[in-house]
């Protein structure tokens, strides 16, 4: 195909499939906060960021390994989002969502911020755990062991997300104050909660993608920001509200990133936005969503 | 004389004294720069509620034009201004035509991710000089009549140019084309019940927002001699809505403050504390957005009202 060799190809779709992966958990992420609180969390690369760190850290100071830092980063770093939102986010849900989005971007300011004056912009690197070395030689290609394990696990994180917020009590409690929060309050749930929760849990999905993201890319403070607007684009093109809309175009724009890659290089970085100025005009609600 | 009379005397006679009372004279203009960049901005967001998150593409592609006009191509300094002018007004009907099918945090996203080609754009073309940017910009002089290069003469041209456009900017706000404005922020179903075409609004002053922060760019590049990637990055887009948020978005002088304030930090509080004044403007982002949000003039106003009625103003 164009004179490239199929290896080549299925390479970069691999590496895209793993971009692809990070874009769809943490769009997911961003999808579920914006759904019930109305807030695009522009802090969301920061706690990303945050989760690599977290294992980065963990493992240097405690010597946690990489499969308990995948529980406890998360955990912690859904904590701090946790307190975030109850000290500072939850002043404004009565006024312009736009506020929402200007008290993210001070929070990612101050994070990444804090972490580059700490740890300095060079990046560390994380070593890929033992378990998950090695490639596997499919005859047509090289699959890394590890790669294949990112998409998996974040296939599985994404479906059992879905299926919480789909098909379970706890799911259709969140669903229900999506719809109307007022009325479920004066049911008698504690809406306060789920919202600090809700917040705690996509913080938590961040994260979780940063500790997956550790051994595959460079931990540094940046490593968020600039993802956050690639996942912003991917947001808009799925459709904001849509779960399975934020999951589906985040992996395939991981995908269409990765061919750019092997054809015009050039345009790799530039791609999604392209993409979404076409969708826009095309359909301004998105691909899967609703006006 | 009514207080904003006495105030505009005062700021006038202290702008045109900069030079004498010893003040870095380059530390002003980038002061100026920043601040006809966020009044420019605060057409947008302040009068017509609009939340652009990527106002740093018409600054950055500006002054990347007159830059590289006057570097490789050896333009004389009206022109390449001119002409930085016209390509940030270019680039705001292109991204204004596609941003302005979405409204509120949409837009904001929407800006933000087309900003975002902007940006790749002038880190990767050929002649944007990469992560150096374009240095050892020579200022030339106004229209061969007089040299631009010290930094005095500099300092009165880049005044006027301020002064100019923050006249401009209160003329349109004056105008009918300005009242219309307002009502679509206030109420935009309403406006468009009343006939108004908003869209072509919009698109108006989008474009007029960025034509005005393009102008902004371009005399940041000649004042400092070099652009680099930083006045198109993200960061940039953040500062100056910090700037207009905290000097008090929708009124005339306010951005003039904010810019004031946060160019101020950076000057002089990076000396003391290094890396660290970013954390500190990401933390006066979130108290100014939590208990701050008429800013500085906003809040002076509120409470000048309060005096009269002795009350707050409701709304």
């Amino acid at each position: 195909m164009f004179g490239i060799p199929v290896a080549v190809i299925l390479g970069q779709l691999m590496l895209g499939l793993v971009n692809g992966a990070f874009y769809a958990m943490l769009s997911l992420g961003l999808a579920v906060i914006f759904g019930l609180m109305g807030v695009v969390n522009f802090a969301h690369g920061a706690f990303y960021t945050l989760g690599a760190f977290a294992a980065l850290l963990g493992m240097q100071w405690f010597g946690v390994n990489y499969w308990a830092a995948l529980l406890l980063a998360p955990l912690t770093v859904g904590i701090l989002g946790i307190v975030s939102e109850r000290v500072l986010l939850r002043h404004l849900y009565r006024l312009d969502p736009l506020y929402g989005l200007l008290l993210t971007f001070g929070m990612a300011l101050v994070i990444e911020g804090t972490l580059r004056e700490i740890f300095g912009v060079s990046g560390q690197s994380y070593p890929v755990p033992p378990a998950l070395q090695g490639a596997l030689n499919l005859g047509f290609m090289i699959l890394p062991v590890y790669r294949a394990w990112v998409i998996l696990a974040s296939i599985a994180v994404c479906g059992l997300t879905w299926f919480l917020i789909e098909r379970t009590r706890l799911g259709a409690t969140l669903r229900a104050a999506t719809e109307n929060s007022q009325l479920l309050q004066a049911f008698g749930v504690n809406v306060p909660l789920i919202v600090s929760v809700t917040y705690g849990g996509g913080i938590a999905l961040a994260a979780l993608a940063g500790v997956l993201a550790a051994p595959v890319v460079l931990v540094t403070p940046l490593m968020g920001s600039s993802l956050v607007t690639v996942v912003f684009a991917v947001v808009v093109i799925g459709g904001m509200g849509s779960i399975l809309g934020s999951v589906v175009s985040g992996l395939a724009l991981g995908v269409i990133e990765g061919i750019t890659k092997v054809v015009y290089p050039e345009a790799s970085n530039v791609i999604v936005f392209v993409i979404m100025a076409i969708v826009l005009i095309v359909r301004p609600a998105g691909l899967f969503g609703r006006e | 004389m009514r207080p904003s009379t006495v105030f505009y005397f005062l700021a006038a006679a202290f702008a045109l004294a900069v030079p004498q009372i010893g003040i870095y004279p380059i530390f002003m203009m980038k002061l100026l720069c920043f601040a006809m960049f966020a009044c420019a901005y605060n057409l947008l967001l302040g009068f017509s509620g609009m939340l652009s998150f990527g106002h740093a593409a018409f600054f950055g592609a500006a002054g990347y034009a007159t830059a590289w006009l006057v570097a490789a191509r050896g333009w004389g300094t009206v022109p390449a201004i001119a002409a930085g002018v016209a390509v940030a007004a270019l680039l705001g009907w292109v991204i204004g035509a596609i941003a302005i099918r979405r409204r509120g945090i949409y837009f904001a996203m929407v800006t933000l991710a087309l900003a975002q080609i902007v940006y790749f754009v002038c880190l990767e073309a050929p002649f944007t000089g990469g992560e150096n940017g374009l240095q050892g910009l020579a200022r030339g002089s106004f229209l061969g009549l007089f040299s631009l290069h010290s930094d005095i003469t500099m300092y009165y041209f880049v005044l006027v140019a301020f002064v100019g456009q923050y006249l401009l900017i209160r003329r349109i706000i004056h105008s009918p084309y300005g009242q219309v404005l307002k009502a679509i922020r206030d109420n935009e179903s309403r406006a468009l019940s009343l006939g108004y075409d908003i869209n072509r609004y919009k698109l108006l002053v989008f474009v007029l927002s960025a034509t005005l922060s393009g102008f902004a760019g371009s005399l940041k590049g000649l004042v400092l001699g070099f652009i680099t990637l930083s006045d198109v990055q993200q960061s940039n887009s953040g500062e100056v809505i910090l700037m207009t948020l905290l000097g008090g978005s929708g009124t005339f002088f306010g951005p003039v403050i904010g810019a004031a304030v946060v160019v101020t930090l950076q000057e002089y509080l990076s000396d003391i504390v290094g890396g660290w004044v970013s954390v500190i403007i990401g933390a006066i982002f979130v108290v100014c957005v939590l208990a701050f949000r008429r800013g500085v003039v906003g809040e002076l106003a509120a409470l000048r009202l309060r005096r009269w009625w002795g009350q707050a103003p409701t709304g």
